[in-house]
C-alpha cells in the first residue's frame, strides 16, 4: 500500500510538472549559464586551484548547486497546492502521510536526475574529463542530498505556508550556503578564517566529497565527510519531512 | 452513522507573550442516522469547519468522542477514511492538472484500482454534468463546474457518508440551484447520508432534513427546518404607509393583531402576526378606518434566519 501510494502521488506531480516543462529548462539554465559563462573563467586557473582539469572543481559545484536550489523551492509549488486545497483532499484518504511526501520528493529527484544529467553532458563538451565511475557515484551523492533539500523544502512550505516568508527564508539560507560551501571556487584558496568558518557548513563537504570523486579518488577523507554529511543530512531532511506531514492541520 | 459526544476543540494561540485559548467548538453532541441530510448552520467562526475537520480526522478533537461511519475517531482513523467522503471549502484539485486525472488519481489513493477509478469517475462526470471536462485543466473550469469536480472527488470511493463544506459558497444562483439539485441526489440515487454546512438560510432549508444551528461553538439548536420555523410565532408583516403623521395610527392598529413587538424604522411599520395571509384583509379594514394611507403591505412567512434571530438574539447577516 505504502508503495503504491507513493507511486500514485509520483505519477501525479509528474504529469503535472510535465505539463508545464518550462519550469524544467528555467531551473537548469541557471547552472548552464554558470558552466558556460562562467567555467571558461576557471580553465587558466586550475593550475592555482590544485586541478588538472577547472570542470572537475567546477562541474560537481554546478551539481550541488542544482541539487539545494532545485529542491529547497518545491516549497512553493507546495504552497500552491495546499492553497488549491489538494493537501487537505488528499489527507483525508487512507493513503500514508509518509507516501504524500515521498511521492513528491521522488519527482524532484527525478527532475534533478535529468538536469544534473544533462548538466554533466554539456560539461563534456566544454571539456570536463575524469574518472566515469566516481562521476556516477558523485552524481548519485548530490540526488541523495536532494532529497535532504526537498523534504526539508516540503517540511517549509507546509509550516509557512506563504509564498513571502517561503522566498525570504529560502533566499536567507541558500546565499550564505552557496557563498560558504565553495560551490563556485574551492575553499582551499580562501583565507584560514574563512576555511575554518565553511567547515562547519556541511554541503562544503559534501562538495568536496564530489569534487574527489569526480576525480577518480575514491578513497580521500573528503569523500568519507561527504558521503557522512549526506546520510546525515537525508535522515535528518526526511524525518523533519514526514513529521510535518504527519502533523495535524498541516 | 454520525454519534459524537461533548466534541470540543481549544486553539492555542500567542501573540507576542500573551498566550489565549480559544474555544473554537465548546463540546458538541451529534446524531446523525443513515440516509439523513443534516446541515449543520451558523455564521462564519461558529465552528461550523472545526467541527467537521474534527469529524473527518483531520483535526484531533481536545475533548470528546465519536463514531463516524461505524467506525471510532480516535482508534480507527483510517478505518473512517475508508467510509467518508470529503468536500472542503477550499476545493480538492490543483489548477494545472487535468480534471478526469485528478478524480482517478484521488480514488486510487483509496485503493481502487485504476479501471474501478475510472470507470467511478466517467460515471460521475455523467452524472455531475462535467461531460467533455475529462482533459480539461481544473483552472479552466467554472465556479460551478470546479465545485461539482470536488464533489466528484469526493464520492469517487462510492463513501456511505459524505461531508459538505459550505458548498455553494462563492456560486452564483443557477449555478447554486444546480448543485442542490446534485446534493439532494447523493441520498435519492446513492443512497448517502450527507452532513453540509452552511451559513445560507435558504439552502439549509431547501436541503435538509435536519438542521442543527451553531453559534459560537455550541449547537443551539436542532430540529427539522418547519419546526424550527415553528418557533417564531407568526409571519412578519411588513407595510409602508404614505407620510409620517400615518405612522403612529398604522402602528397602534397593527399591535392589536400582533404577537410580537412593532417596530417603526422610518415609514416602514412590522411585526410578527399568526398566519399572516389570513389577517391581511382585516387588517386592511381597520388601517382604512383610522385613515392611514397604506403605500405597500407584505406578508413573509418565518424563514431560518428569523429562526437564528430568535434563538441568538442576533441575525445569521449581521453576524456575517
Amino acid at each position: 500500500m505504502f508503495f503504491r501510494d507513493t507511486f500514485i502521488v509520483f505519477r501525479r506531480q509528474l504529469r503535472i510538472a510535465l505539463r508545464e516543462p518550462a519550469w524544467i529548462v528555467i531551473g537548469l539554465l541557471q547552472p548552464v549559464l554558470y558552466l558556460a559563462l562562467f567555467g571558461p573563467l576557471l580553465e587558466p586557473l586550475a593550475g592555482q586551484l590544485g586541478a588538472t582539469n577547472a570542470y572537475t572543481l567546477f562541474v560537481p559545484g554546478l551539481i550541488v548547486q542544482l541539487a539545494i536550489f532545485g529542491a529547497l523551492f518545491v516549497g512553493f509549488g507546495l504552497i500552491g497546492e495546499w492553497r488549491d486545497g489538494v493537501i487537505e483532499a488528499e489527507r483525508v484518504t487512507p493513503a500514508s502521510r509518509t507516501a504524500l511526501l515521498l511521492g513528491r520528493v521522488l519527482k524532484d529527484v527525478l527532475q534533478i536526475f535529468v538536469q544534473g544529467g544533462i548538466l554533466i553532458g554539456l560539461g563534456f563538451a566544454f571539456g570536463l574529463r575524469g574518472s566515469i565511475g566516481g562521476m556516477l557515484v558523485g552524481f548519485a551523492l548530490a540526488l541523495v542530498l536532494s532529497v535532504a533539500v526537498a523534504a526539508t523544502g516540503y517540511a517549509l512550505g507546509l509550516t509557512l505556508k506563504s509564498e513571502d516568508s517561503l522566498a525570504a527564508v529560502a533566499n536567507g539560507v541558500t546565499l550564505p550556503v552557496l557563498l560558504l560551501s565553495g560551490i563556485l571556487l574551492p575553499m582551499t584558496i580562501a583565507p584560514q578564517w574563512l576555511q575554518t568558518l565553511s567547515d562547519f557548513v556541511p554541503i562544503k563537504h559534501i562538495v568536496q566529497g564530489i569534487r574527489d570523486l569526480f576525480r577518480g579518488d575514491f578513497l580521500t577523507t573528503g569523500v568519507a565527510w561527504g558521503i557522512a554529511w549526506t546520510v546525515i543530512l537525508v535522515i535528518a531532511g526526511l524525518w523533519v519531512g514526514t513529521r510535518t506531514f504527519r502533523r495535524q492541520n498541516a | 452513522m454520525i454519534h459524537a459526544t461533548a466534541l470540543a476543540r481549544e486553539f492555542h494561540t500567542k501573540r507576542g507573550k500573551e498566550k489565549s485559548v480559544v474555544t473554537a467548538v465548546a463540546g458538541v453532541d451529534i446524531d446523525v442516522a443513515e440516509g439523513e441530510i443534516v446541515g449543520f448552520l451558523g455564521p462564519n467562526g461558529a465552528g461550523k469547519t472545526t467541527t467537521l475537520r474534527m469529524l473527518t480526522t483531520l483535526l484531533q478533537p481536545t475533548s470528546g468522542s465519536a463514531t463516524v461511519a461505524g467506525f471510532d475517531l480516535a482508534t480507527e482513523p483510517v478505518k473512517v477514511r475508508q467510509n467518508i467522503g470529503y468536500v472542503s471549502q477550499s476545493g480538492s484539485t490543483s489548477g494545472s492538472a487535468l480534471a478526469g486525472l485528478e478524480v482517478v488519481d484521488h480514488g486510487m489513493l483509496y485503493g481502487i484500482s485504476k479501471t474501478q477509478a475510472t470507470a467511478r469517475a466517467r460515471q460521475l462526470f455523467d452524472q455531475l454534468d462535467l461531460d467533455g471536462l475529462w482533459d480539461r485543466p481544473a483552472k479552466t473550469l467554472s465556479g460551478g463546474q470546479r465545485r461539482r469536480l470536488d464533489i466528484a472527488m469526493g464520492l469517487v470511493h462510492d463513501p456511505k457518508l459524505v461531508f459538505l463544506d459550505e458548498p455553494t459558497t462563492g456560486l452564483d444562483p443557477q449555478a447554486r440551484a444546480n448543485l442542490w439539485t446534485h446534493i439532494s441526489d447523493l441520498r435519492e440515487k446513492l443512497g448517502s447520508t450527507v452532513f453540509l454546512t452552511t451559513h445560507y438560510l435558504d439552502e439549509a432549508d431547501a436541503l435538509c432534513d435536519r438542521v442543527m444551528v451553531i453559534d459560537h461553538g455550541t449547537i443551539v439548536a436542532s430540529d427539522t427546518p418547519d419546526a424550527l420555523k415553528r418557533q417564531v410565532s407568526g409571519d412578519l408583516v411588513t407595510l409602508s404607509v404614505g407620510s409620517e403623521t400615518d405612522v403612529a395610527a398604522a402602528a397602534t392598529t397593527l399591535a392589536a393583531i400582533a404577537t410580537s413587538e412593532v417596530t417603526t424604522d422610518a415609514l416602514v411599520v412590522s411585526a410578527r402576526v399568526l398566519d399572516g395571509g389570513k389577517s391581511m384583509p382585516d387588517l386592511l379594514r381597520a388601517l382604512d378606518k383610522a385613515k392611514v394611507e397604506v403605500t405597500s403591505i407584505e406578508s413573509r412567512r418565518p424563514t431560518l434566519d428569523d429562526v437564528f434571530l430568535t434563538l441568538t438574539g442576533r441575525s445569521l447577516r449581521e453576524s456575517e
